[in-house]
């Protein structure tokens, strides 16, 4: 008897959930940033997000809502395990974050909880040090950890972010210990103590070091990518320097949904969103804002996460 | 004084409706529980992308100033405070509305908010390369030291005694650590899905500070029938700004410890009321009267938490990094516009720059004077039946708490800590320091564990807290304020007799 109640609702959800989809969306949307107010995610979840209510779009505006903690994991908690999985519920990613923390464990969420939609931003990490710094190159920053084992102290926003694996991975290429100190409040409070002295480099994003980089604060050594950024093609990559570091610690930003949602509902919104964040008005306030745009379908996307979970593994396992 | 040559955008039609716009709607935010100035803030972004980046700036800019001074209202006539800056100003300013003197304590909060406020911004304006190396100077260990700082004052702060204090603080400090461990992100004390991300320090304020009155409220109700009513007292403007200019004692500390507070990345906003408070207090001839509805306090406090709007704007235009929520909100609304703070402002953009700065004076005038008019209507609140009165409060306190991340697991936690507080009250508790305790906790913590991470890396944990001239000045600081509390303490016990328990000076 349990069985067949349970199949018929079964039945009759996805019967409704047919018939809702075609009418998707019929009331605004809400997209959780795991992030607070006024941080990177934040802020590009809301320029790329502007343009939603547009007849083009989903015809229906998306309204942004912060769940900020620990590095994300308490946005990315409530996501997997309360969110309502009926497409009116929205989610902005971060990978590595988020695939790196549930390797590590101690979350109730992994890349089997979300489905992707479509990805819009790729800031990739770099090696920042104060402006009066004596390093210049990442040679410099090699050569001073090989002779101070463990004395070398830079920051990062925290522990399983992508800054946390780009210094994993420097340390890992040119094999020396050095010392990461996670900082609390993202990535400005670790570009804070790189600029006033407190270590003696940082990871951080290249966004936010491009910006201090104009400001004159810092220097930057390096990029943690496959190719030189458009912003800052004057900065050779790790690559380029001789550090084995590939992109695995780009900050890839974009959409999911929980587990569970109607395939119609994923369907409508990997084939519109995509196209939202092809706006041209989106585009310019994008860069204006010095924030990398990278536009990735869906099947991008999971492709994209099941070659991370596989690096981080690794990558990790040591840990 | 290149600001002057700028005063003239600030006036053209659009910006000024702006200004005015941005002023009403932010007292009127400010105003209403849960939302806390960075909410405010963010929610204005959106009607920026319309507008161009000097505007959109003035409009963020006057709403910032008067949000932080809008909190003030709340927190005096309905003990809600709207964000922590506001906490210090329900200790007196509460008390003086329940005595009919509501109208004395907006007008003295909107007054002391507008002296604060234009010495902050005038700050910003003269000495930001002076600043900017100060908001630098403060590393982890600078910071845990100051948090410490913090929490000596929490003995002195609002309790029957210094002993009941340090006990709530304590118990502020254990609610600190429930949720993930920003740094390493361990789980501590998760036994209910709500507080994953912690207690929202939001809607703790609100369960801390309303619910229990709600409570009182309703439980008089019940005992005596008849319904008080207090008779609300008019207050003229003038008499306002001669009781203010008689205090200036209050009034220079509360400015002075707002700015330099204010300026400290991460810290300063949130604890620069509490810290300008207690000095004032203890500076203050008249220490005894404070926490009983006394004005000295609601000035320090209010003066303290709107001069710190300026000096918070500091690292954020000069190094480009936002020392505060709120910064960090405005800082998108530059980037927007294709703005990077910084030397690129200044140099590139300086009508954007000095018309934002621009408007942050004029608004803080403008705050004053629409604060000063609805502070005689708002005063009546006071005369709504107390049980009409608790409905209303208990209404905006849910609404508050929910509306921060639009979580019914903020509002379960406030009304929690809101029944909780209710009995401590009775056993002579008090919810000022806990909620130090509370905010202390997570700034003490994290920065110890950065520092000595750092310290393990170089020269080791003694020289890395206790060297270097600036953590010995703020060792000495700490000290001077625990002698000072405790001298106080003996003083007061000694000179107590078993005759006049209640009359005690110093």
């Amino acid at each position: 008897m349990k069985h067949l109640l349970a199949g018929a609702s079964i039945a009759l959800m996805s019967l409704t959930g047919a018939a809702a989809a075609e009418e998707y969306p019929e009331r605004p949307v809400m997209m959780v940033v795991s992030y607070g107010a006024g941080g990177a995610t934040d802020f590009q979840a809301r320029i790329v997000t502007m343009t939603a209510g547009n007849e083009d779009a989903l015809g229906m505006p998306i309204a942004i809502l912060n769940k900020p903690g620990a590095g994300g994991r308490v946005g990315w908690n409530w996501f997997a395990t309360q969110a309502d999985a009926d497409g009116y519920t929205l989610a902005a990613y971060n990978v590595p974050h988020f695939i790196a923390q549930s390797i590590k464990g101690g979350v109730e969420y992994s890349t089997d909880s979300f489905e992707p939609i479509a990805n819009w931003g790729a800031d990739p990490a770099v090696f920042v040090v104060a402006a009066d710094s004596p390093f210049n190159s990442m040679q410099d920053v090699v050569n001073y950890a090989k002779e101070n084992p463990g004395k070398l102290t830079f920051s990062g926003a925290g522990l399983f972010v992508g800054h946390h694996i780009a210094a994993l991975q420097i340390e890992k290429a040119a094999g020396v210990k050095m010392a990461y100190i996670p900082t609390k409040g993202g990535g400005a409070a670790a570009m804070k103590a790189v600029i006033a002295g407190e270590v003696l480099g940082g990871v951080n994003n290249l966004s936010d070091a491009f910006r201090a980089r104009e400001a004159g604060n810092v220097k930057i050594l390096g990029v943690a990518d496959l190719e030189r950024s458009d912003f800052l093609p004057d900065v050779p990559t790790m690559m380029e320097q001789g550090l084995d570091v590939d992109n695995a610690s780009v900050n890839f930003r974009g959409v999911m949904v929980p587990k569970g949602t109607p395939q119609e509902v994923i369907d409508k919104l990997a084939a519109t969103v995509p196209e939202m964040f092809k706006n041209s008005r989106v585009a310019s306030k994008m860069e204006a804002g010095g924030s990398p745009m990278l536009v990735m379908n869906r099947e991008e996307v999971q492709a994209m996460w099941a070659k991370r979970q596989e690096t981080l593994q690794a990558l990790l396992a040591g840990l | 004084m290149e600001f002057i040559y700028y005063f003239g955008d600030v006036f053209s039609p659009l910006s000024f409706m702006l200004l005015l716009g941005g002023t009403i709607g932010g007292l009127i935010l400010g105003a209403t529980p849960g939302l806390s100035p960075t909410m405010a803030v963010a929610l204005l972004i959106p009607f920026t992308f319309q507008l161009e980046a000097t505007q959109g700036l003035i409009l963020l800019g006057a709403a910032y100033t008067s949000t932080v001074a809008g909190g003030a209202v709340s927190a005096i006539l309905l003990k809600i405070p709207g964000a922590p800056a506001n906490i210090a100003t329900t200790l007196d300013g509460h008390t003086m509305a329940k005595q009919g003197h509501g109208a004395k304590a907006l007008q003295l909060s909107f007054l002391s908010s507008a002296v604060g406020g234009i010495f902050g911004v005038l700050l910003l304006i003269f000495l930001t390369p002076v600043l900017a190396d100060w908001a630098l100077a403060f590393g982890p260990s600078h910071l845990f030291w100051m948090a410490i700082l913090g929490v000596t004052v929490i003995g002195s702060l609002d309790s029957a005694s210094v002993v009941k204090g340090l006990l709530s603080g304590c118990i502020g400090l254990w609610l600190s650590t429930i949720g993930f461990d920003d740094i390493m992100g361990a789980q501590r004390f998760i036994f209910h899905p709500s507080l994953g991300g912690g207690i929202n320090i939001i809607a703790a304020l609100i369960g801390l500070f309303a619910i229990p009155q709600v409570l009182t409220m309703f439980a008089k109700g019940r005992n005596s029938g008849a319904a008080e009513v207090i008779a609300v007292q008019k207050h003229s403007v003038l008499d306002a700004l001669r009781e203010l200019i008689r205090r200036p004692r209050a009034l220079t500390i509360g400015t002075v410890t707002g700015s330099v507070i204010g300026l400290i990345p991460g810290v300063g906003g949130q604890i620069a009321g509490l810290v300008a408070y207690d000095q004032s207090k203890k500076f203050s001839s008249e220490s005894e009267k404070f926490g009983k509805g006394h004005s000295e306090g609601v000035i320090a406090a209010e003066s303290a938490n709107n001069a710190m709007v300026g000096p918070s704007l500091v690292p954020l235009l000069t190094l480009s990094i936002p020392g505060s929520p709120t910064a960090a909100v405005l800082l998108g609304g530059l980037l927007i516009h294709g703005i990077f703070p910084g030397s690129d402002l200044f140099d590139n953009h300086p009508e954007v720059a000095w018309t934002f700065i621009n408007s942050m004076l004029i608004g803080q005038i403008l705050m004053c004077l629409f604060g000063l008019y609805i502070a005689g209507l708002a005063a009546r609140v006071a005369q709504v039946p107390q049980s009409v009165m608790a409905a209303v409060v208990l209404a905006l306190s849910v609404f508050g708490a929910y509306s921060v991340q639009s979580s019914m697991g903020d509002v379960y936690v406030m009304a929690c800590l809101g029944i909780m507080m209710f009995f401590f009250e009775r056993y002579g508790f008090s919810a000022a320091p806990l909620v130090l305790g509370l905010i202390l906790g997570p700034i003490a913590e994290a920065n110890f564990i950065q520092g000595s991470m750092i310290a393990n890396a170089t020269d080791g944990m003694t020289t890395y807290f206790l060297g270097g001239a600036l953590n010995k000045l703020l060792i000495t600081i700490v000290l001077a304020s625990i002698a000072y509390s405790a001298w106080m303490e003996l003083r007061q016990r000694r000179s107590q007799t078993p005759a006049d328990k209640t009359e005690v000076r110093t």
